[in-house]
């Protein structure tokens, strides 16, 4: 039999509490829920809205913010430009920032006294609880893991590439349309579901920005609160278990577009 | 028709120094220099991939030192090919084509003529990850010339192929030149600039430092260091004729001279190279086993960086090196009768 290595042996059993310590709370709140409980929640209308609300509302930023992310990811991956790092810096804040900070930050932004609020106030809506600021709200916190991911992809592409397109007579956007972007499809992808993930798992900045419609990250810390674990707990279940299933179908999908 | 004109290019670590050359309509021009002499980058300014320091660049007289890139009719072949590997290799073939406001018609016949002038037609619906060196380099060559660049450049397009492909590819490239298609290749294989070149540049250290034809640069080299880099004078154009039921071929040089040698091919013309440090010289006829003895007389006696170099005059001229004890023993001088002597092995022959 093949010698175990002793160091491997340790590392092993490290990682496997690591393991442990995700799967456990996950693993006993499904069996604390009885199979009739989650399906009498899936069955409950405000929650079904909420999933719904969530998801759309997580979908919509992340599409509409891909079509600044994306070209913005390009730059950094490919030019040199003054004040780049710190450009690259502020990416980040919203990674190390408390949610309910920026969801303060948002808030002041898009209340009824400031430019973009008087503006959607002459269009006849509230920014302030409208499903819009919710998306806003979910892209401020996710759209660091799409900038991130699409300008790794974007920097994995070989310049000669893009430089051997330019010489065959193609244009620069021919060049991104055809040659980088289709080559940094995988990251982006893969930046995409994390910024959509991140964006439906959003709890501490869209309270702030808006409590009504409720997400389900929100309908469950209302339940919580008003009703305890009991009646929180089946919600978390069945939200996970939505979360679950398109974060593998996203996946499978990018998959079979790897060689797109 | 290319002319370029004082170009230098001031990287961090490296200068490119007032490069100047032309080209003429159909030349094929070699650039040749050792690794790291700034012959890809001299490609580069040319393609417009990298912008020079100073000087100019003419297209047939016109000023494109900078022109954009995809505006220049200059297509070059990068040295790993860069064949766009999420396409196909029709679809790569196609790339320039589809921009190019050709009609649909003209497309497709432009893409079979080019798949079966290259040999890939087979290949067209194959991912370039599953083609080998040799097939990438057709179909980088293939997307390249598809929009009739006025020059072709390429970045030692043989240097990662074996024997066998160099042979082919360097056969296709010929017959490319053949029909007029202007091209420029860098390499640091003297061999390619022989077997292809009619203008050879040579570049050390960012600085071109001989042009002209291959006898020009290669017979009469003007700086110790073209003379050292390639190390090579006795270079021929010869026709190769077969003797029945024998396995050594002979090859005729200016009709004058016949040499046995060694090789597959059975007829045909092409190059014969002896390298000077595998001929023997001697006052009598010598009694040994090589198969190529001749007599003749001593034109000329040059210092070498390492030793003498003899020219002998056997009705073509032939270049000996030997050291300068071995002149001093045996009294070779001007005009003196001697005879050379080198083994049909040591010849090396280039098929054209």
């Amino acid at each position: 039999m093949k010698k175990i290595e002793p160091v491997n042996l340790i590392f092993a059993f490290l990682g496997g509490i690591v393991l442990l310590f995700i799967l456990g709370p996950l693993i006993s709140m499904f069996i604390a829920s009885s199979p009739q409980e989650i399906l009498e929640t899936t069955k409950d209308v405000e929650v079904q809205n909420s999933i719904w609300l969530t998801l759309l509302t997580s979908m919509g930023a992340t599409v509409v913010f891909s079509i600044f992310a994306i070209p913005l990811s390009y730059l950094l991956a490919r030019k040199n430009f003054y004040l780049k790092n710190l450009i690259i810096g502020i990416i980040d804040i919203p990674v190390v920032i408390p949610h309910s900070a920026a969801g303060i930050a948002i808030l002041g932004f898009i209340s009824r006294d400031t430019v973009i609020g008087k503006a959607a106030s002459c269009l006849g809506f509230n920014l302030i609880g409208h499903p819009i600021s919710i998306s806003i709200a979910m892209a401020f916190v996710s759209i660091p893991f799409l900038l991130n991911s699409a300008r790794d992809g974007f920097s994995s592409v070989p310049v000669r590439l893009e430089k051997a397109a330019l010489n065959l007579g193609a244009s620069p956007i021919r060049v991104f349309f055809t040659i980088s972007l289709p080559l940094a499809w995988r990251n982006i992808i893969s930046g995409l579901i994390m910024m959509f993930a991140r964006g439906m798992s959003e709890f501490g900045a869209v309270i702030i920005v808006a409590y009504h419609p409720m997400i389900t990250p929100v309908l469950i810390y209302e339940r919580f609160g008003a009703f305890g674990l009991k009646y929180a707990r089946p919600v978390s279940i069945v939200f996970i278990g939505v979360c679950l299933i398109f974060f593998i179908l996203l996946r499978l999908l990018s998959k079979d577009r790897k060689n797109a | 028709m290319l002319e370029i004109k004082n170009i230098s290019k001031n990287l961090d670590d490296f200068n490119i120094k007032d490069i100047s050359f032309s080209v003429n309509k159909g030349d094929y021009f070699i650039i040749l220099g050792v690794s790291g002499a700034g012959k890809s980058i001299i490609l580069e300014i040319i393609a417009g991939l990298m912008e020079p320091s100073s000087g100019t660049i003419f297209l047939n007289n016109k000023n494109i030192t900078n022109e954009k890139i995809q505006k220049r009719k200059i297509g070059l072949v990068f040295q790993d090919y860069a064949v766009f590997p999420h396409l196909s290799v029709k679809e790569n073939i196609l790339y320039p084509l589809k921009k190019s406001g050709l009609e649909k018609k003209e497309i497709q016949n432009r893409l079979s003529q080019l798949a079966d002038e290259m040999s890939i037609s087979h290949l067209l619906n194959r991912k370039p990850d599953t083609l080998s060196g040799g097939e990438l380099q057709r179909v980088a060559l293939a997307r390249t010339l598809a929009l009739n660049p006025e020059c072709l450049l390429l970045d030692e397009p043989l240097s990662s192929l074996d024997i066998q492909l160099k042979n082919d590819l360097r056969g296709l490239l010929r017959r490319i030149n053949k029909k007029g298609q202007t091209i420029i290749h860098v390499t640091h294989d003297y061999e390619e600039a022989i077997f292809l070149a009619n203008k050879v540049a040579v570049i050390n250290d960012g600085k071109i430092v001989q042009i002209g034809t291959p006898e020009q640069v290669f017979k009469n080299p003007k700086t110790k260091f073209v003379a050292n880099f390639s190390g090579i004078k006795n270079f021929f154009k010869a026709d190769i004729h077969t003797v029945e039921n024998d396995n050594i071929k002979k090859a005729v040089i200016n009709d004058k001279v016949t040499v046995n040698l060694f090789t597959e091919a059975n007829s045909g013309n092409g190059f014969v190279i002896i390298k000077n440090k595998n001929i023997i010289i001697s006052n009598q006829k010598p009694n040994i086993s090589a198969m190529n003895n001749y007599q003749g007389i001593i034109a000329d006696v040059l210092p070498a960086k390492f030793g003498v170099e003899i020219i002998v005059d056997i009705g073509i001229l032939i270049s000996v090196l030997i050291s300068a004890d071995t002149l001093e023993k045996y009294n070779f001088s001007e005009d003196k009768n001697v005879w050379i002597s080198f083994k049909a092995s040591s010849v090396k022959f280039l098929h054209g």
